[in-house]
């Protein structure tokens, strides 16, 4: 179960991005100090769950945005 | 009158060969007369639109798809993959285009209801077109617009009790082979390995877990029929390790003809009277098996469980009692880097429900490569980047000169500094009393 504190900690440091949208889940590894890849994963997958974070998916790859942020959404008509 | 013209689609029809392009035509002529009345849920003239759109990217040689997507069903990382036509407006039909994967059977095995069903749900809700199988072994629906997706993967848990697969850096859906539901060879039960597996790992097969995908697929023997040993990072393939069962009246039989060579297969043409020395004992790749006195006999502890012996006499030779399987991990595509085949982890592990010391093995290998793994990079990439023995370091298994496949080809194992005596450092000077500079 993610913290609030641990939800904050990633959405500021996605927000703090610039020139891209999405990022691979590795990318999120350093966003909380102290974590197992697994525990992030599981938190990551949690904000997915809850709205704040959404999937990208080439078939092949996945990559991982805050919700509606970036082009795909808009242009495909899916938000 | 069809809806686009397709002279260079057409062309594809013309070869010896069955071409999807008559597949896609023939699905086309059957939405249009809909003789089921069915109520399609996305465009009737779907497979027009996709032979126009095809059609156009033979014309430009370019693709017309945006391949990939935000599209999936809630709470799934996985099993949909987004697509989208580049021109709606002159191919409203695959203006979307997702694809879905759904978890096949283990072993693939179907009942004709089932398919009935699967082949009805995609008629209703998508464009009638499949793919039987992915290489990952999905059943593959091509081809549906966004508004389906929710209510497709409702028909498909709740009315036929079946899953969507993986994709996207997920475990990817479990693959296995027929096994002990039909094989003698099998050296272990593969459905069930599979199934337990698949039930174990439902996080990571729905959800993006790692660097990359990841594959497991279980082979009951080293016949390898789903081929795991070449498409998998985590390959399981029964073996045995005592001996081949040799029922000796049998060999005599085959000897004598009254028994034909691997189970009447290659029997088309008359390749002569079965010869067991060319056949058999000449073709076994560590040379440990002869024939004397009318008696076959096996020096085990040389076989390498190629099975050709086996293939080709199977009432006479049987796999061993001592039955389980060995890891292999690493193979993978050409995709970023060049293909590789599996290399041998773990040459022999017990594999009895639960799967303990499997999983035990399988999660050591998932932290090591969720850790040092770069973002795109598949676990044989991993391994070739910083050597095997990272890997047996992370899984806490003993380099043994089974990890070595060639001598002096693959320098997997060093010598640490802790294990040599006396370090790195030497005496120069006692060095030098014996060896003159």
């Amino acid at each position: 179960m993610a913290t609030d504190e641990q939800k904050k900690l990633i959405v500021e440091a996605l927000e703090k991005k610039t020139g891209k949208s999405k990022f691979y889940l590795k990318d999120f590894y350093t966003m909380i100090p102290d974590l197992k890849p697994r525990a992030i994963k599981n938190i990551v997958n949690e904000m997915v769950a809850d709205g704040i974070l959404e999937y990208w998916s080439s078939g092949s790859t996945t990559l991982i945005g805050l919700k509606g942020v970036g082009k795909q959404a808009g242009a495909e008509h899916e938000d | 009158m069809p809806k686009h013209e397709t002279p260079l689609l057409d062309e594809l029809e013309s070869g010896p060969w069955p071409s999807f392009v008559s597949d896609i035509k023939a699905e086309a002529a059957s939405r249009a007369k809909n003789e089921k009345n069915v109520e399609f849920q996305i465009p009737v003239d779907v497979c027009d639109d996709l032979l126009g759109v095809l059609e156009l990217s033979y014309k430009h040689g370019r693709t017309h798809w945006k391949h990939g997507g935000i599209v999936g069903v809630f709470g799934y990382g996985g099993g949909v993959i987004g697509r989208y036509c580049d021109q709606p407006g002159m191919f409203p039909g695959v203006a979307h285009f997702h694809t879905v994967r759904v978890n096949q059977p283990g072993g693939k095995f179907y009942n004709t209801a089932y398919l009935k069903q699967l082949c009805d749900l995609w008629e209703f809700r998508g464009s009638g077109l499949t793919n039987m199988h992915g290489s990952t072994g999905d059943i593959i629906l091509i081809g549906t617009q966004t508004p389906q997706l929710e209510e497709i993967f409702y028909d498909l848990t709740h009315n036929m009790n079946q899953d969507l697969g993986g994709s996207g850096s997920n475990l990817r859906t479990p693959a296995d082979c027929i096994g002990s539901a039909r094989c003698e060879y099998a050296c272990y039960d593969t459905q069930s390995m599979c199934y337990a597996l698949t039930q174990e790992y439902q996080d990571e097969l729905h959800r993006p877990a790692f660097p990359y995908k990841f594959k497991f697929k279980f082979d009951g023997c080293p016949n390898c029929c789903v081929a795991s040993i070449a498409r998998s990072d985590m390959s399981f393939i029964g073996l045995w390790r005592d001996e081949i069962r040799i029922d000796q009246a049998a060999v005599a039989a085959y000897v004598g003809g009254e028994i034909q060579p691997n189970g009447g297969a290659h029997a088309g043409r008359d390749w002569g009277k079965f010869d067991i020395q060319k056949e058999v004992i000449g073709l076994c790749p560590t040379e440990c098996m002869r024939y004397e006195g009318g008696k076959l006999e096996i020096d085990n502890k040389e076989c390498t469980h190629c099975m050709h012996c086996i293939n080709v006499m199977p009432r006479a030779l049987r796999i061993g009692n001592d039955r389980g399987c060995a890891i292999l991990v690493g193979a993978k595509a050409p995709i970023l880097d060049g293909a590789q085949m599996g290399s041998l982890l773990v040459p022999f592990i017990s594999v009895e429900d639960p799967y303990d010391e499997v999983k035990e093995v399988i999660e050591k290998v998932w932290d090591y490569w969720m850790e040092e793994g770069k973002n795109r990079e598949r676990l044989g990439e991993l391994i070739k980047r910083q050597g095997f023995q990272k890997l047996l370091e992370a899984t806490d298994i003993e380099a043994s000169p089974l990890h070595v496949s060639e001598p002096r080809s693959n320098p997997y194992i060093f010598w640490k500094e802790e294990e040599v005596e006396g370090g790195w450092e030497r005496d120069v000077k006692a060095y030098r009393k014996d060896h003159l500079r």
